[in-house]
C-alpha cells in the first residue's frame, strides 16, 4: 500500500518537475538561439552601436535599434497612462458598485473585448480610428496645446498617440479583469470593518481595497504592459511604420515587434536577418527588465509579508 | 518532442536556423511540416526507381515564394493536378526572399521570386541555379487627388523619384504641373505611403526610381525594403491602398493585379520612348517583348523597357529551380510543370489580372526549361 503511494507520488512529483523545467528550458532555448542568431551582426557593428543605432538601412547593411526601442517603450507607455485608470475604475465599479448582476453583464463585455483578434483591432484602427484622429482628435489636440512639442507636426492620423490609443483599448481588458478579480478577493471582514467605522465608499476604496490588494493592482498593471510591449499586428497598421525618433506623438514610428513582423520573410542577407533577431533578444531584454523591476517595487510594496 | 529531437543535434540545427529561416517557418505552419515531410517520403521512394523513370508515379512537387504567385501558382497547381491526377505540386507563399532561402536550404523543389537571386545567393547556392520567368508583373503608382477627377495623373521617373525622396513636396510643383496641364493641382503637401513590410513590389519600384535617378540610385538603391528618406509605411498592399484611399493627397505603390482588382485610381508613367502609359495587362506584357535582348540568365529586370507601349514598372515574377536536379521522377515532373505554366497555363493569367509571357518570352523560358537535367541528361 504504501510502496504504492509511493510510487505514485514520485509520477506525481517528476511530472510537475518535468512541467516546471520546461518553461525554464523553452524560454532559455529561444534565448540562446536568438542570442545565437543576433551574433553575426553585433559582431559586425558592435553591441553599443546596434542599440544606440538611429539608422536601419538594409541596403548598405546598416541597422541602428533605437528608434524601434522608444517606438516600443513610447507606444506602451502612452497605452498603460490611458488604460490603467480606466481599468482600476471599471473593475472598482464592477466589483464594489455596481449590482450584481449588472456586473456580471460588464465582466462578459471586458472578456470578449479580450476575445478580439488582434488584427482586427489594427484594421479598425487603420479604416475607422486612424480618420477620426486625423480629422477631429488631433486638430482638436493641437488647437488646445498646439505649443507642447508633444503635438507638432501634420495630423496624419496614424502614429504613436494612435499606436497608444488602439494598444489601451487591447490592454483594459487584461487590466480590468486581473483587478477584478483582485478586488474581490479583498477579505469581507476587512470591508465590513471599514465600513463599521463609517467610512464612506471612496474613503473605503482608497483606504481599505487599495492598501490590502496593490500588489495584485500593480500585478495586473505589468501583465497588460507585457502585452502592450509585444503587441504587433495592431501597432503596425497603425503606427506610421517610420524609422524615427521624434518627441511628438503625431510623428509616425515604429515598434521592435512590428520590424521583425515586416521585414522577417524577405530579409535576405544573414546579416539583415541577424539584426532582426538583434531586435528581438532587445525586446525580450526589455520585457524581463520590466518584469524585475516589477518584481522589486512589488516586494517593496508589500513589505516582508514575502 | 520536436525540441527534444532538435536539441539532439544542436549543431546542425542551430547552424541551418542561422543560415535560412526554414525551420522557423515550419514551425509556424503546420502545413509546412507535413509539406516537408511528404517531400522525404516522396525522395525515398523516388531512389528506388530507375533513372529512366515516368512521371506515372505519384509525385509531390514542394515550391515556396512569392505571395505575388500564389493566386496563379494555385490555380495551376490545381489545374495540373486536373490534367495529370499523378502530379500534386504544393505551393507555400512565404515570401520571395524565404522562397529563396528554402531553395538554398534543399526543403523545396522549386522557389519562386520577384527578384532575381542576387550574386552573393547564387554563391551560396553552391550549384548551378536556373530562372524561369513564369509570369509578369507590374507596380502601380496610385494616388487620391479629388481635384483631378476622372482624369489620369501623369508622372515620370524623375518626378517620382523626387516625390519619394522628398525633394517633391507639393502638388503643384512645377514639374508636375508642367506635363498635366489640363488637370488642376491643388496647393497641398504630398503625404508619401510606401510599404513597411519586405516585398518585391518595393524592390520592382526601386528599381525603376533608381534607373530614372542617380540620387535614388545612391541615397536610398534596391532592395526589398528600404531606408525611406520619407512617408509613412503600411503593411501589405491592401495597407498601402487603404492608407492612400484614406488619406487626401497622398500617394503610393501596389501590385497591379490589386490595383486592376480593387479599381484604383493609378497615374501614367513615361516610358523610355516618351509615351505616358497606364498599366493593364497588355501594356506590361509589350514591357516583355523586349525579351530577345535579355541577358542568357534571365537575371534581369524589364523597367523602363524600350518597347513601344510597354509600361515601364513591370518586372518578371520568377521560379527558380536547381539545374542538376537529384531526384530524376521529381525532375521529370517539374520540367514538365514549368513547360505546361509557361505554354497552356498562360491562359489562366489573364482572368487573374496577370499578364501574359509574350511569345518572344516563352522561347527563351524553353530553353531555359530544356536545361534541366537529372544525372547528366536532360529530361525533357
Amino acid at each position: 500500500m504504501s510502496r504504492r503511494r509511493f510510487s505514485s507520488d514520485s509520477v506525481f512529483f517528476s511530472y510537475l518537475t518535468l512541467s516546471g523545467a520546461s518553461i525554464v528550458a523553452i524560454l532559455a532555448g529561444i534565448a540562446v538561439v536568438i542570442g545565437l542568431q543576433s551574433r553575426e551582426n553585433i559582431n559586425r557593428t558592435g553591441i553599443i552601436e546596434f542599440i544606440t543605432g538611429t539608422t536601419w538601412d538594409p541596403v548598405t547593411g546598416i541597422f541602428g535599434a533605437l528608434p524601434a526601442i522608444y517606438g516600443t517603450v513610447l507606444t506602451s507607455f502612452v497605452a498603460i497612462i490611458i488604460a490603467v485608470p480606466l481599468g482600476f475604475g471599471s473593475a472598482i465599479f464592477i466589483s464594489e458598485f455596481a449590482p450584481p448582476k449588472m456586473g456580471a453583464v460588464f465582466s462578459v463585455f471586458i472578456d470578449l473585448l479580450a476575445s478580439i483578434p488582434s488584427v482586427v483591432y489594427g484594421l479598425f484602427g487603420l479604416f475607422t480610428f486612424a480618420p477620426f484622429m486625423r480629422e477631429h482628435v488631433q486638430p482638436l489636440l493641437q488647437g488646445a496645446f498646439g505649443n507642447l512639442p508633444l503635438f507638432q507636426g501634420p495630423p496624419l492620423g496614424v502614429g504613436f498617440l494612435t499606436a497608444g490609443i488602439v494598444l489601451s483599448i487591447m490592454i483594459l481588458p487584461i487590466i480590468t479583469s486581473v483587478s477584478r478579480e483582485v478586488l474581490k478577493a479583498v477579505p469581507t471582514p476587512e470591508r465590513e470593518a471599514g465600513i463599521a467605522l463609517g467610512l464612506t465608499r471612496f474613503e473605503l476604496v482608497r483606504g481599505v481595497l487599495f492598501p490590502s490588494s496593490r500588489s495584485g493592482l500593480f500585478g495586473a498593471t505589468i501583465l497588460a504592459l507585457g502585452r502592450a510591449l509585444g503587441e504587433t499586428m495592431a501597432v503596425t497598421m497603425v503606427i506610421g511604420n517610420r524609422y524615427e525618433i521624434s518627441s511628438s506623438l503625431f510623428a509616425p514610428g515604429h515598434t521592435l515587434s512590428a520590424v521583425i513582423a515586416n521585414e522577417f520573410t524577405e530579409a535576405g542577407t544573414p546579416q539583415y536577418l541577424s539584426a532582426l533577431a538583434g531586435l528581438a533578444l532587445i525586446l525580450m531584454g526589455i520585457t524581463l527588465l520590466v518584469n524585475v523591476i516589477a518584481r522589486i517595487l512589488v516586494l517593496r510594496i508589500t513589505g516582508a509579508t514575502r | 518532442m520536436r525540441k527534444t529531437k532538435n536539441n539532439k543535434k544542436t549543431h546542425s540545427w542551430l547552424e541551418r536556423t542561422l543560415q535560412a529561416k526554414t525551420l522557423v517557418l515550419i514551425a509556424l505552419n503546420i502545413l509546412g511540416v507535413s509539406g516537408t515531410l511528404a517531400c522525404k517520403g516522396d525522395k525515398g521512394s523516388g531512389t528506388g526507381v530507375s533513372s529512366f523513370a515516368s512521371v506515372s508515379k505519384d509525385v509531390t512537387i514542394q515550391g515556396a515564394g512569392a505571395t505575388f504567385q500564389y493566386p496563379l501558382m494555385s490555380k495551376w497547381a490545381q489545374e495540373y493536378n486536373r490534367q495529370n491526377p499523378n502530379v500534386r505540386i504544393n505551393y507555400q507563399s512565404v515570401g520571395s526572399g524565404a522562397g529563396i532561402r528554402q531553395l538554398i536550404a534543399g526543403t523545396v523543389h522549386f522557389g519562386s521570386s520577384d527578384a532575381p537571386m542576387t550574386d552573393e545567393q547564387l554563391k551560396e547556392a553552391k550549384m548551378p541555379v536556373l530562372h524561369i520567368p513564369v509570369t509578369l508583373g507590374a507596380v502601380a503608382v496610385i494616388v487620391n487627388l479629388k481635384e483631378i477627377g476622372d482624369r489620369p495623373l501623369r508622372l515620370d521617373g524623375s518626378i517620382l523619384a523626387d516625390i519619394f525622396l522628398g525633394k517633391i513636396t507639393k502638388w503643384n510643383d512645377p514639374k508636375i504641373a508642367q506635363i498635366n496641364p489640363e488637370v488642376p493641382l491643388p496647393d497641398k503637401a504630398i503625404a508619401v505611403v510606401h510599404r513597411s513590410d519586405g516585398s518585391g513590389t518595393t524592390f520592382i519600384f526601386a528599381d525603376f526610381l533608381a534607373k530614372s535617378s542617380e540620387e535614388w540610385r545612391t541615397k536610398v538603391g534596391v532592395s526589398t525594403s528600404l531606408n525611406w528618406p520619407v512617408g509613412l509605411g503600411a503593411k501589405g498592399n491592401e495597407g498601402v491602398s487603404g492608407q492612400v484611399l484614406q488619406m487626401p493627397y497622398s500617394i503610393g505603390y501596389v501590385e497591379l493585379t490589386y490595383a486592376l482588382q480593387n479599381k484604383l485610381n493609378v497615374a501614367h508613367i513615361k516610358n523610355p520612348s516618351g509615351e505616358y502609359v497606364p498599366p493593364s495587362l497588355e501594356t506590361v506584357e509589350k514591357a516583355a517583348t523586349i525579351a530577345t535582348s535579355l541577358p542568357e540568365d534571365l537575371r534581369v529586370f524589364i523597367t523602363n523597357a524600350d518597347a513601344p507601349m510597354a509600361y515601364p514598372i513591370s518586372s518578371f515574377s520568377w521560379v527558380i529551380v536547381y539545374r542538376d536536379q537529384k531526384d530524376c521522377a521529381i525532375a521529370t515532373a517539374l520540367a514538365r510543370f514549368l513547360w505546361w505554366a509557361v505554354h497552356d497555363g498562360q491562359q489562366f493569367s489573364a482572368p487573374l489580372h496577370y499578364a501574359p509571357l509574350p511569345k518572344e518570352m516563352v522561347e527563351r523560358c524553353e530553353q531555359k526549361i530544356r536545361q534541366i537535367a537529372c544525372e547528366g541528361k536532360p529530361v525533357l
